[in-house]
């Protein structure tokens, strides 16, 4: 498997950094889960983050503590056991979601209790903490498009099963989309294997077509 | 010279042909000595007298060499809490969470993943995150079956993670200001690049390609492939 689209520097920055919500560090984790030379470019974002901490130093005001705050500290450590090396409660062997998607989710793909969204296409609504950004699990089926549509925000899209094409390539598992109302769009799901993709959105899709913006609230996309 | 940090009173340098700085009391540096260390050399002895007591703590649970730790990172860690809302006494707190969390998880820490200093700057930043945001931050599990491992790392590789913090801490200085003003608005204010685009009235895109530039310069500098 070779992932051939991969996250900007940017959003993996804000993921680095802290200031990326829930959902969107959700396609983020499950995207790394499956792309060694993403995490190898986070990794060196947190050793900047790492030589950044370093540079750090306190006002005089500050610096007087120490004394104080390691008696305090000291006082702690006995309290708590240790965590021990890679605490894992993982009990399966295979998995075509990546772990941080299948806590979401409650299991794996065989699992799931699809919500059919219509014309052949199904939905998994996933919730998370965030109220403005919506996460779901897409299944497009093989061979059909997804209509038309842009973005009144930002979309992200992991595949995981199957794949897509659109006006910025051919996209299989791993392979990560960023898209935004500049991008106007027609994936394609490749015939053989329903594509399922992780998708993330801040907006409600613009379809292109009246049909489409008339039936999306009942389909609630 | 090579100039060896030893705590082993038997330590015998003129058949190694080095230079001893030894330590009276195990792994116990206080700021003074630290100081003076990092005064008479390089700053790599520096780094490998904290990485011996990040072992030291992780295998023996030696609250000495945590207490050097804690007088090196406490400051710093204190400095980057107060960067996020200037209130004293939270920043106060949200650090000695931050140590008792390293003294916790010290097993965790793999040399071979990356350096002492990016190890630690992930465990403040994740309680910064919890105490601010309250929600998750989803993160991959090297341990799930779907996980695609790295392709399996050269030995060699771990000495770059130890030389990274240095590089960077080089690297860094020699930013230009705008790059560099990025990633102080990025990591210390935690703040999201388009948030940061909005704030300096710059528009998406500049922003966007000023983070692309000072990273594929930090990734030549590391000798990155990615």
């Amino acid at each position: 498997m070779t992932i051939r689209h991969h996250v900007s520097d940017a959003l993996l920055l804000d993921y680095a950094t802290g200031s990326l919500e829930e959902s969107w560090s959700l396609a983020l984790a499950t995207h790394l889960s499956l792309c060694p030379e993403c995490r190898q470019r986070l990794s060196a974002m947190e050793a900047t983050g790492g030589a950044m901490l370093e540079t750090l130093s306190e006002t005089r005001s500050d610096a007087g503590r120490d004394d104080a705050s390691w008696a305090a500290v000291r006082a702690r450590l006995a309290e708590t056991p240790a965590i021990p090396d890679m605490p894992h409660e993982d009990t399966v062997d295979t998995a075509v979601f990546p772990a941080p998607l299948r806590k979401y989710v409650g299991g794996d793909i065989d699992t799931l209790k699809w919500k059919p969204l219509g014309l052949g296409a199904y939905h998994y609504p996933i919730s998370t903490g965030d109220k403005s950004i919506s996460a779901r699990l897409l299944r497009i089926p093989a061979g059909q498009p997804v209509p038309e549509h842009t973005h009144g925000g930002k979309e992200l899209t992991v595949v995981l099963c199957g794949s897509f094409q659109d006006e910025a390539g051919r996209f299989g598992r791993g392979d990560f989309e960023e898209t935004d109302d500049t991008v106007m769009h027609q994936p394609v799901a490749d015939p053989g294997t329903d594509c399922i993709c992780l998708a993330v959105t801040d907006a409600p899709l613009q379809f292109k077509s009246r049909f489409m913006r008339f039936i999306q609230p009942l389909i609630g996309i | 010279m090579r100039i060896v940090v030893s705590n082993t009173p038997d330590y015998d340098f003129r058949l190694q042909g080095h230079a001893v700085v030894s330590l009276k009391k195990p792994l116990n540096l206080r700021r003074e000595t630290l100081r003076r260390v990092r005064d008479i050399t390089p700053q790599d002895t520096e780094v490998e007298v904290l990485k011996s007591c990040m072992t030291a703590v992780a295998l023996k649970r030696d609250p000495d060499a945590f207490e050097t730790l804690f007088r090196y990172y406490g400051p710093k860690i204190r400095a980057y809490m107060l960067k996020r809302d200037g209130n004293r006494q939270s920043a106060e707190e949200l650090m000695q969470e931050t140590m008792v969390m390293i003294w916790n998880k010290a097993v965790q820490f793999d040399p071979a993943r990356g350096n002492l200093s990016s190890w630690i700057f992930t465990i403040a930043r994740n309680v910064r995150i919890d105490a601010f945001r309250r929600n998750n931050r989803p993160e991959f599990d090297p341990n799930d079956p779907a996980f695609v491992p790295d392709e399996v790392m050269p030995a060699d590789q771990v000495l770059e993670a130890d030389q990274q913090a240095q590089t960077l801490r080089y690297a860094l200085t020699k930013l230009p200001p705008d790059q560099a003003e990025l990633l102080r608005l990025s990591f210390y204010d935690e703040l999201s690049h388009s948030t940061i685009a909005r704030l300096l009235q710059l528009p998406l895109g500049t922003v966007k390609s000023r983070i692309r530039l000072a990273f594929s310069r930090l990734r030549d500098l590391l000798g990155d492939k990615a």
